[in-house]
């Protein structure tokens, strides 16, 4: 069957570490990357006898990730315990949530090709994070083969929401395209790193291939470890194209978990179902059950800020944006902040906006800047934007006045000032210079009346030298046209 | 002066007859004295507790923030865990455990100005009703050696009985407060589920264990309590309710009051001294006032089942986390797998194993609905039974232990009829309720005999009230046990 033929089904687990100040059931500090074993205690250490307690903050956190992803809130949830030996796990059971999840039925909507695409999200739960191993010597990297291995219980104990999405998504870029506006949500809602390098954002796919018509699934594996988009994406499409050899050879897919390795671009067996672990889910009785009041879950809705979804169609319609602008702008809070205050100083925002994602975006990323370190701000950009507006220079000088004052930081009008830079605008002045390249190009003249029209743009070019470039290009092409024409 | 009682020695130690130097070197002399015969100690700590004595002096001799406990020789369970000072469950897995930090009992106990003599032998994991599971010693019945003193928290209940401490601490997760108390002739109170702290206690069973005190009489029951009871936030099972103060609480009248006898806990074919006493005690609470009301708790038969499924299942997660990676007994394996299994399988008794084994079997996939969900079920309908007989009555009176205390061995052999020891026990820890055991008897062969009293959830006063009235017009209480063999 031709590749296309396939239809690949995805769901993906999200692990978002919250970034409350202290773990989820104890007092410890959060810090990532502090020395080893320095941040735990009695409790996250699983010591016999401790016992948690619940930090208030981290439900608040997770109930913010569930009114934005657009979930019910559970009126009464619980923790579970989730049972199974690892020696990051100092308990041997995770403190987690099965039937009784905090956060269910929610969705989150992406921008695909194809237009907007809503994707499920079954659940969003709170449960502890686990310690971090390091193997040392034999096969690097796995427990089982290590000379040694060391215990860093630091992370163990941090506050995880997991997001499951339904399987509803259908491509690695429709994948990739979920993380995306997913890690932008929770980067706007203020409650999470989302730093992959660090680990405070983790995903795993299941991924299925099933002929296109067909409804019933095919069988999935589940791909783990990948630590980039980039890698999500990569995986998923090599998993997509994995299962699609196997079936056209007319092999099974086995149902297990597999590893995406880095250096060799490919997914790997990590563990198959018959492997796989009885967790062994019971209710956590060492915590109450977790009871939200309707005000409570109220007041955090109250007070979430406006979300990328409706901020990107409020910039649409208020700015005249493209969808695909409002897109850009809005992929980041803080540009989308930094436009926005923008705007309060200009009458032409799409004109701001055009600035802010070309050439602005462009420098910054090749002198790899911040907007908390560009010497400029939002009015100086305004001030280009008006210049330009007003015709006073053309877009080749707006270029450069751009890169001084992105690079030292100067005023435009005084760039335009200084460099004697102001457009000329002035008919007369113009219709001169038009009248003598016409006078002295006369078989371009005769070219284009002969119907190669294409030929003003050289005599464009030959006006626009004959004044330094300063001529306002529109009224040199406008005044060339009437001559020519006429 | 060991035989006195706490609140006799109290006002010893106020008056400055003595001081709690001299009388924990006494209580110490004496406590090893007869310790090769009761060997109710794990660990005993004469140096520790000679310091808290002489701090106990400077307190007394201040005259400030003096307590009932303050220069009181105490001694502890040895599944409390306390700072520095081993704390082994009686397991070998924990022979070499010294925990860093105090359980909340502890502490209050420390505060109050207590002096600590040791740590009290168990079953192992208070896995057990006759303290024979014990990886390190058999304690014996101070009222007749060959005899066990009941379990798990025998050696708190000998050593009072012996006069080795003034007091004890114990655990209750199916009877294993009350039934030693019994056996022993003393009292022994398993408060409500929530009233004490749990921080600290090793974990049995989560939402059964409760922590709760031995005596020589009600009055030292009640300062007891009024020292360890109230709610802690590091334990979020503990109830935030006002704690009453007991010792007042208890010399009220019991006139009028009202106390139900379930018929179900006076079965066909009860031991007949049992049987006597307990019934001669309701005669003698009804010759002081109260009035007694038959009452039907229809699905107590089931609470022995319902126990020996829930109770297995969470010991069975809570000792998931004793696999050799970061404290206690280690085993060295090829794999970690390997090292998982030497470790456990070297460092756990067989009833340790086989309550694992249990809870683990009935946890698992496919059988979770069959034997968690259906003893949870059960469970509720012995709670609505309760409820339904506190409508009618303030108090219910039964036998603490279906005998009298048996042989060593006797039931070794076969498990059920060593947990049918905790047949009128088990359903008070599987309803959360207060439970009270104090003497009521002797048999021909001068071994104690229980009476329980259970309350209403909260309602320890008015146990103790019950228990207070019944022991002044009794001579049980003044009894002493004289190390014999038979």
């Amino acid at each position: 069957m031709a590749f296309e033929d396939y239809e690949p089904v995805i769901g993906l687990e999200v692990h978002c570490e919250l970034k409350t100040a202290t773990k989820l059931f104890c007092g410890c500090r959060t810090i990532f990357g502090n020395e080893a074993n320095t941040q735990v205690c009695p409790v996250c250490l699983g010591l016999p006898g401790t016992l948690p307690v619940m930090n208030e903050k981290a439900v608040e956190y997770a109930v913010k990730i569930g009114l934005a992803l657009n979930c019910s809130i559970a009126k009464y949830s619980k923790m579970d315990r989730k049972n199974y030996y690892y020696p990051d796990l100092p308990k041997a059971y995770q403190i987690s949530q099965y039937d009784k999840p905090l956060n269910y039925g929610g969705y989150l909507d992406i921008i695909t090709k194809e237009g907007t695409k809503r994707i499920g999200v079954t659940r969003a739960h709170l449960e502890e994070d686990a310690g971090k191993l390091v193997h040392a010597g034999g096969k690097a990297g796995r427990l089982d083969s290590s000379d040694y291995s060391l215990a860093d219980y630091n992370r163990g104990g941090i506050p995880l929401v997991e997001i499951v999405s339904e399987p509803d998504i259908r491509s690695a870029d429709e994948a990739y395209a979920y993380l995306t506006a997913l890690k932008n949500i929770l980067l706007y809602i203020d409650v999470s790193d989302c730093n992959m390098e660090e680990g405070s954002l983790r995903c795993d796919a299941n991924v299925s291939i099933r002929p296109k018509g067909i409804e019933k699934f095919g069988t999935r594996t589940e791909i783990k470890n990948m630590n980039s988009f980039k890698f999500a994406k990569q995986a998923i499409e090599y998993e997509i194209k994995r299962q699609a050899a196997l079936l056209d050879k007319g092999e099974r897919v086995v149902q297990e978990s597999r590893l995406w390795d880095v250096t060799e671009n490919k997914t790997k067996t990590m563990r198959s179902k018959e492997e796989a672990h009885d967790y062994r889910y019971f209710p956590e009785p060492d915590l109450v059950p977790i009871i939200l009041s309707e005000d409570y879950v109220k007041t955090i809705k109250d007070n979430l800020p406006e979300l990328p979804g409706a901020k990107r169609a409020r910039f649409v319609s208020q700015y005249g944006l493209s969808d695909y602008d409002g897109g850009v702008l809005t992929s980041d809070q803080e540009l989308a902040h930094w436009f926005e205050e923008g705007a309060k100083h200009t009458k032409n925002p799409k004109g701001l906006a055009n600035w802010i994602m070309g050439d602005m975006a462009a420098k910054m990323k090749e002198q790899e800047k911040e907007l908390k370190g560009l010497k400029f701000d939002q009015k100086k950009l305004c001030e280009l934007v008006d210049i330009i507006e007003a015709g006073t220079i053309n877009s080749k000088q707006a270029k450069e006045v751009f890169s001084e004052m992105f690079d030292l930081g100067v005023s435009p009008a005084e760039v335009v000032k200084s460099r004697g830079m102001a457009q000329v605008s002035d008919p007369k002045a113009i219709e001169g210079a038009v009248d003598k390249v016409l006078a002295e190009n006369p078989t371009v003249v005769a070219d284009y009346k002969g119907g190669k029209q294409g030929v003003i743009g050289f005599l464009v070019g030959k006006v626009m030298q004959a004044t330094q470039g300063k001529s306002n290009p529109k009224m040199v092409n406008d005044i060339l046209k009437k001559k020519l024409d006429a | 002066m060991l035989e006195k009682t706490i609140h006799e020695v109290s006002a010893d130690l106020k008056a400055k007859k003595v001081s709690s130097a001299e009388l924990t070197k006494a209580a110490m002399d004496y406590l090893e004295e007869v310790e090769p015969k009761v060997q109710a100690f794990i660990t005993i700590t004469r140096d520790e507790a000679l310091k808290q004595a002489a701090e106990a002096d400077k307190r007394l001799a201040s005259g400030k923030d003096i307590t009932p406990l303050t220069g009181v020789p105490v001694a502890i369970k040895d599944l409390l865990c306390t700072k520095g000072i081993r704390t082994t469950c009686a397991s070998r897995m924990l022979e070499n455990f010294k925990p860093p930090y105090n359980a909340t009992v502890v502490e209050r106990l420390y505060q109050a100005g207590a002096v600590s003599v040791g740590k009290t032998n168990m079953d192992e994991f208070a896995m057990g009703s006759s303290t024979e599971t014990s990886f390190y010693k058999k304690t014996k019945n101070p009222w007749n050696l060959n005899c066990v003193p009941g379990g798990s928290s025998g050696g708190s209940a000998a050593s009072v009985s012996a006069d080795q401490a003034f007091a004890s601490l114990g655990s209750d997760t199916g009877g294993s407060i009350r039934q030693p108390a019994a056996l022993c002739g003393i009292v022994g109170l398993k408060p409500t589920y929530g009233r004490v702290s749990r921080y600290g206690l090793i974990a049995f069973a989560s939402s059964l264990d409760q922590i709760g005190p031995f005596s020589k009489d009600v009055e030292d029951c009640a300062i007891m309590m009024n020292t360890i009871a109230g709610h802690d936030p590091n334990d979020s099972t503990s109830a935030n309710l006002p704690v009453p103060d007991y010792v007042a609480e208890m010399k009220k009248s019991i006139r009028g009051l009202r106390i139900g006898i379930p018929k179900e806990f006076f079965p066909e074919g009860l031991n007949r001294e049992v049987s006597v006493a307990v019934k001669d005690a309701i005669a003698k609470l009804q010759s002081l006032g109260a009035e007694i009301v038959e009452v039907s708790l229809p699905a107590s038969p089931y609470g022995l089942a319902a126990y020996y499924v829930l109770a297995p299942c969470e010991a069975s997660s809570n000792l998931a986390r004793y696999d050799g990676v970061r404290y206690g007994l280690r085993e060295t394996g090829e794999n970690i797998v390997e090292m998982y299994s030497k470790t456990r399988a070297a460092g756990f008794g067989s009833e340790v194993k086989r309550r694992i084994m249990l809870g683990t079997y009935a946890l698992s996939s496919g059988y979770y609905d069959a034997y968690y969900l259906k003893a949870l079920k059960v469970r509720r309908l012995i709670k609505n039974d309760y409820d339904k007989a506190f409508e009618k009555v303030d108090v219910i009176a039964t036998p603490t232990a279906p005998n009298p205390a048996f042989r060593f061995g006797e039931k070794t052999g076969d498990p059920l009829s060593m947990y049918l020891e905790d047949v009128f026990t088990v359903s008070i820890n599987i309803t959360g309720l207060p439970g009270l055991s104090i003497p009521c008897g002797m048999s021909k062969s001068e071994l104690p005999i229980g009476l329980q009293l259970i309350g209403k959830a909260f309602d320890e006063a008015t146990l103790l009230r019950t228990a207070y009235a019944y022991e002044q017009a009794t001579p049980w209480h003044k009894q002493k046990p004289s190390l014999r063999e038979d």
